[in-house]
Formats: structure tokens, sequence, C-alpha cells
């Protein structure tokens, strides 16, 4: 029998769905009560899958767990699994995104607040600090979204580990070519409104990033308003914002094999976080951004608020690929069927930063 | 000998207990007895203070009463026999 599990990291804690068929869900009570679950992983490079989770208190701070049971257990070493070193005179505010990578069996790269990048050999248990990154002379001129000041998207080339792109807000995209020896931002053709050079070469505020799972130079990037591809690994963005019924927004997501498809959830505008005309729709590229679906099948269109944030929609790993997504007031919607029919699996939670799907049987 | 009063949300740490104690020598400051945690139970030790080693924004701590940020924060005296009571903040939403 399939078995999938979906994991839904809110203000107050991780509550685990599990399905048979991605049309019936049952939601666990929260875990990590009262913190706020920032980023979750579900690795399945492995013989059995591992979950890790950024839990922040507000009052006793924030820690990465994993867990080897599917989330009935968690662990992280008594000394913690991530800190900021003692010199940086920065301590960490939360994980943003933990990011297991595609080429390099047990390597996980988390992104923090603030703008730090880290990386673990041991699947998640222990993390080392990028200290190049850190000290990029462009790093006191970064500053911080209303979210914070964040690395949130960490995309490890499939191939080639010596290649990292990192997206933060705000400073923008950064890449390196040498295994993190290096870095440079990489933002040419992004479009920055609110400053004064509107073609920076850093300090924008890029809210997502995504890669094209069979092109692997091919990457998506929802902006603080904009929307745009990259065929050359980050190098040079073009707009595909057209087609969008807006070009603001916060998720991007890639399809886990079929390339050219990614969705996105617009919102309004900057001055207004609602869904364009409150109607509650995912957009759909079939073609990489050349033209866009609007999908709202079973979403409600009528004065809906919720937004979706940067990691709260996701896609699975079956085939056809279910997509989910979970909302600031509380909805989790999931779509078996790559957007197609939306089913509502969750109501009235707290709002929700991150969500992660994957085929566990 | 000092006692720690350990709030409910950090026994998990302490294997349950609400207390724990600590011996410390004469002169001894917070930021000594926060030392002495790090080693003896670091993982509760690291929810009351940063990497930084900096009382945590929402944690507050009091020596026989007296809140440390008002007595020199990690500079605050921790007499021998003294009663240390580490207490989440009112915070959050």
């Amino acid at each position: 029998m399939t078995d999938f599990l979906l994991a839904i990291g809110t203000t107050k804690g991780l509550i685990l769905g599990r399905s048979n068929d991605r049309i019936s869900w049952t939601l666990s009570e929260p875990q990590f009560f009262m913190n706020g679950v920032y980023a979750v992983a579900i690795d399945v490079r492995g013989r059995s899958p591992r979950l890790l989770a950024s839990a922040t208190s507000e009052h006793w701070g924030p820690s990465v767990f994993h867990s080897d049971d599917l989330g009935v257990t968690w662990a992280e070493p008594d000394e913690g699994s991530i800190a900021f070193p003692v010199d940086t005179d920065v301590s960490l505010g939360r994980v943003w995104q933990l990011a297991p990578s595609l080429s390099e069996p047990g390597v996980v790269w988390p992104g923090s607040e603030p703008q730090g990048l880290f990386r673990s050999v041991d699947g998640g248990e222990h993390f080392s600090f990028v200290r190049t990154l850190w000290d990029h002379p462009h790093r006191p001129d970064w500053g911080a979204g209303f979210g914070g000041a964040a690395i949130h998207s960490v995309l490890a080339h499939p191939t080639d580990p010596g290649r990292v792109v990192v997206a933060m807000s705000t400073g923008g995209v950064y890449r390196s070519d040498d295994a993190g020896e290096s870095w440079s931002a990489s933002n040419f053709g992004v479009k920055a409104y609110f400053l004064p050079d509107p073609w920076p070469e850093f300090g924008l505020c890029v809210h997502k990033i995504a890669r094209d799972p069979g092109e692997a130079d091919r990457l998506y990037l929802q902006n603080h308003h904009g929307v745009y591809r990259s065929e050359d690994d980050g190098r040079t963005w073009t707009s595909i914002a057209a087609g969008l019924p807006t070009d603001f927004g916060f998720a991007m997501v890639t399809h886990p094999r079929r390339s050219n498809v990614a969705f996105t959830f617009p919102v309004q505008a900057d001055a207004a976080r609602v869904p364009p005309e409150r109607a509650c729709r995912v957009c759909r590229t079939d073609d990489g951004g050349d033209s866009w679906t609007p999908l709202s099948t079973g979403l409600p269109q009528d004065d809906y608020y919720g937004i979706v944030l940067r990691d709260a929609m996701c896609t699975d790993d079956a085939e056809p690929a279910g997509v989910y997504f979970g909302t600031r007031n509380g909805d989790v919607y999931a779509s078996p069927d790559e957007g197609e029919r939306w089913s509502l699996i969750g109501t009235h939670l707290p709002d929700v930063l991150c969500v992660r799907a994957a085929q566990i049987a | 000998m000092t006692w720690v009063v350990v709030p409910g949300a950090l026994r998990q740490f302490t294997g349950g207990a609400s207390s724990m104690q600590v011996t410390l020598g004469d002169g001894a400051t917070l930021g000594d007895l926060l030392d002495v945690l790090a080693v003896a139970q670091p993982a509760l030790a690291r929810r009351v203070r940063d990497e930084q080693g900096q009382v945590r924004r929402f944690v507050n701590i009091y020596v026989d009463g007296a809140d440390v940020r008002q007595a020199g924060g990690l500079s605050a005296s921790v007499p021998a026999d003294a009663e240390v009571l580490v207490l989440p903040s009112v915070a959050g939403g």
C-alpha cells in the first residue's frame, strides 16, 4: 500500500499528515508545540526516510532535530547541531532552509537567519559553517526583509557538487562554482524596484528560487515583484511574468521530474498581500514560464485572504506529482494530480510556514 | 550549594527535576554558573544563553529574587547558597 507523508511546519509546531491516496489525510497533533517550524526536510536518499526540522522557540532559541522513525521520536546532539562561530559576534535566529544535496549523499545545506550558510555531511546531525559566504565583502550591505535577514534557498547542483546557488532576502542570488571557496552575486536581469538603482549587482529581495528537474542549469525565481527564469545556472535572468495574474508572490516550486513545469502562488502586490481578486489559485507553467495556467478547482474563489509563504508550497515525488500548499490563515490544500484539483486537508491551523511531502512506501 | 530552579519547559533536560544543585566557588558570577551548566547540562544551558554566551532575550534569571539584568548581567554575583530562578518572560503570539 502506498504511503504519503506531508510535513507541515507552522508557527506553533510541526504537524505530520499521512495518506494512502493523497485525498484523505490524517493529521497529527503538533510536535515542537509552540515552536515555529521554519524549515523541514524529508530526506529520502537513504534506505529509510529521515526527517529534519528546524524548530525555534521564542524563549529557548533555535534547534535542528532529526528523526529516523517518521517523526515518532526526534534527536539532536546535547551540544546542539548548529550555531554561529563565536567570532562572528552573531547568534542563530532560526534556520530557514534544510536542503539535502542531490549530488552528495549525507550532505544537507541549511540557510539561516542572519544570512548564514551551513553544511552537514552526516545527514543533518551536525553542521559546519560556510565562512566564505559570511566573509563576502557585500555582507555588511545585506539587509532584512520583513520576515528577517536570511538565506532561504540553497540549490546544490544535481551532478556537480562544486556548484551551489543560494538566495537571500535581502541580498539576492549568490553562486559558487568551486565548492563554496568563493561566491559571486548573480542577479543580472532581476529588478529591485524599491532601490534608487533598480538593477543593482546585489541587494535584491529575492523570495525563492527553484531548479528545473531536467535541465540543471534552468532556474526559476520569484522576486519581490518579478518572476524570472535563468538558463545558465543563475548567471543571468529573464522575465517570465507575462501571463501571470501578478508578478508578486513568495513561493516557487518545480516538478519532481518533468522539465519546464513550475508552480507559484500569486499575491496581489507588495502593498496588498492577498490573492489577486481574493481568489485562491496556484499558477503552473508547462513550458518553462512562457505561459501560465491558473489552477483553482477545489480552491476558494471568494474573499480569500490567505497567501502562501516562500516555503509553504511543495511537490511530492510520486507519479503524477502531488502538489501541496499551506496558507497564512492555516489552511492546507493538496492536489494528487499536479494541481488540476485540490482538497482542503487541514484548516484552522496556525500560520503555515513550510510544507514538504514524499511518498514513503 | 547553589540551587537552580528550572522551568517546566526545560525539565526534559533535567530528567524531570524542577531544580538542580551546582557547586560554585567564592565570588562566582552568573557567567560562571552558566559555564558550569554548559558542561553539566549542555542541552539546557544553550536554551538559556546563545552561542555568544548571552542570556536569550526572552529568558529571565533571578538570583535570590533579583533580576540579573538589573544586577550586572553575566557579571551578577551568585552567592554560594543562592537560589537562581530561570523563567520564560512574557513573549510570543
